[in-house]
């Protein structure tokens, strides 16, 4: 009964995974992690001291992340420079990171990520806050834990997971929905949850089920490129 | 003082009867006891992962207790020293802490000191008091001008900012000579074993060389041949971390040329 999805994946298989951290010598820590043809990079700058003044919390430190699309990452060219959607997309990873870290002991500081898509092919937020999150550890900050993300979905009236474009462009019987989550690596926390597209509310417990069975394997895949940092 | 020898012996016999029990156990248990011998040689562990699980451990830097596991709280390399546990950072910026001998530069000079950056999210001060000696606020750019590159030892710590001092032996302005950086994470490897390392590099090469846990490196000799060799030795260490026996290696290639 299940639809076969456009590149012959079973409806719980992700993507092949690529993932390495250090990747840009001058920052202090830095990943890439792709879901099949998307492509993020992530480099975290901090903590350093916050700029203007009147932003600094003399509490704790604060996080300040930035994700935009590169230009050629897409088929038609990306102006360049903020928009609408990338503002969204940097707040709520910003939302999604910060439930992890620990930055009591950088008071008046700031944690600089910075989060580019070199190759878009759907799923763009959730692979750069995979990458956003290793690249967090990699810089050695305090954290509760890894953060895991993944778009699941609706094709119709299947559940899968890890859309690519040509499914989130899917047009048939119900069409598409995009449903991009991210949550503790080793708990159920979950720090990011968008819903785009149409869902019956008794379905959104499959989501969340598979979703939660896709971050056990994206954890490994991140755990074992941050192990590898130090056999050179 | 008896009853701390007590209490020991106590924790000894009772660390005595799991051993054995262990052993018994030993097949059952063989994911368990894998588990303790990988800490004991150092393993790589990732934020929110279990290092050890046992009421026996003592979570120290780095790691945190949940129940009855401890939990790595950033990335590292988890150290079991006795019955401490403790998250080592490899990677990542430097972290300064009250005594790490620093090496910086020389920013800015005010009424009560001056401002050396050296490397971290605060600038350090160096307050006038802390000179070794006396010198009048009409004459500081004398001693230490803008641009000057200056070792000193970190007093405190604290929101506001870091505290510097030049009180100490081997501390003060950096003459001639040229600064680099590295890692502040390679560090420790450079200056090895109680200085073995850095002394054996002197040695050979007849630098002076002064290491800032921050990263910064002075070196400076009789001629430009000696102080490139010796950065060009310490360039090596830094990329062969964790190689065994690196003294020996370093020995034989400042030996070689």
């Amino acid at each position: 009964m299940a639809i076969k999805r456009t590149d012959g994946r079973s409806l719980t298989e992700l993507r092949p995974m690529i993932a390495k951290v250090g990747v840009i010598p001058n920052a202090d820590g830095s990943a890439i992690f792709s879901f099949g043809d998307t492509v993020a990079i992530a480099a975290v700058y901090g903590p350093k001291q916050l700029h203007p003044q009147h932003m600094q919390d003399p509490a704790t430190g604060i996080l300040r992340c930035t994700y935009d699309l590169l230009s050629f990452s897409v088929h038609d060219r990306k102006k360049p420079g903020p928009s609408r959607r990338s503002q969204e997309i940097s707040k709520v990873t910003e939302w999604a990171l910060s439930p992890a870290l620990d930055l009591q002991g950088f008071p008046n500081q700031v944690v600089d990520v910075q989060i580019y898509v070199i190759q878009a092919d759907a799923g763009t937020r959730t692979a750069g806050i995979n990458a956003a999150s290793m690249a967090l550890a990699h810089a050695g900050l305090p954290m509760k834990d890894l953060i895991c993300s993944v778009a699941c979905g609706k094709l119709d009236k299947d559940i899968v997971v890890d859309l690519n474009k040509d499914e989130e462009d899917f047009k048939d019987g119900e069409g598409a929905t995009d449903f991009p989550l991210a949550k503790f690596a080793t708990s159920d926390e979950f720090t990011l949850m968008q819903l785009d597209g149409k869902i019956q509310p008794e379905r959104v417990k499959e989501v969340i089920e598979a979703a939660t069975e896709a971050c056990k394997e994206i954890y490994e895949v991140q755990k074992k490129a941050l192990k590898e940092v130090v056999k050179h | 003082m008896k009853n701390k020898i007590n209490k020991v012996q106590e924790a000894e016999d009772t660390e005595e009867i799991e051993d054995t029990e262990e052993i018994e156990e030993a097949e059952e248990n063989e994911a368990k006891t894998y588990v303790s011998e990988e800490v004991k040689k150092r393993k790589v562990v990732v934020p929110g992962e279990v290092i050890v699980t046992g009421e026996d451990y003592l979570p120290s830097d780095g790691t945190k207790r949940v129940g009855k596991d401890i939990l790595a709280n950033r990335f590292g390399l988890a150290e079991e020293a006795g019955r401490v546990i403790r998250v080592l950072p490899i990677t990542g910026a430097f972290m300064p802490r009250r005594g790490n001998t620093v090496l910086g530069r020389v920013t800015d000079i005010t009424f009560h000191g001056w401002l050396v950056d050296i490397d971290s999210a605060t600038s350090g001060f160096l307050p006038i008091e802390e000179s070794p000696r006396f010198i009048s606020k009409n004459e500081m750019d004398q001693f230490l001008a803008i641009g000057d590159v200056v070792a000193a030892k970190i007093m405190g710590v604290k929101a506001k900012g870091i505290d510097l001092t030049l009180k100490s032996k081997g501390l003060g302005k950096l003459e001639n000579g040229f600064t680099f950086k590295v890692s502040p994470n390679r560090v420790p490897r450079v200056i090895g074993k109680e200085g073995s390392m850095i002394n054996m590099i002197k040695e050979k090469t007849g630098c002076s060389i002064s290491v800032g846990q921050n990263g910064w490196i002075w070196i400076s000799g009789e001629n430009i041949d000696n102080e490139i060799k010796a950065r060009k030795a310490i360039d090596f260490i830094t990329e062969k971390v964790h190689m065994e026996g690196l003294t020996d290696k370093v020995e034989e290639m400042l030996n070689g040329n």
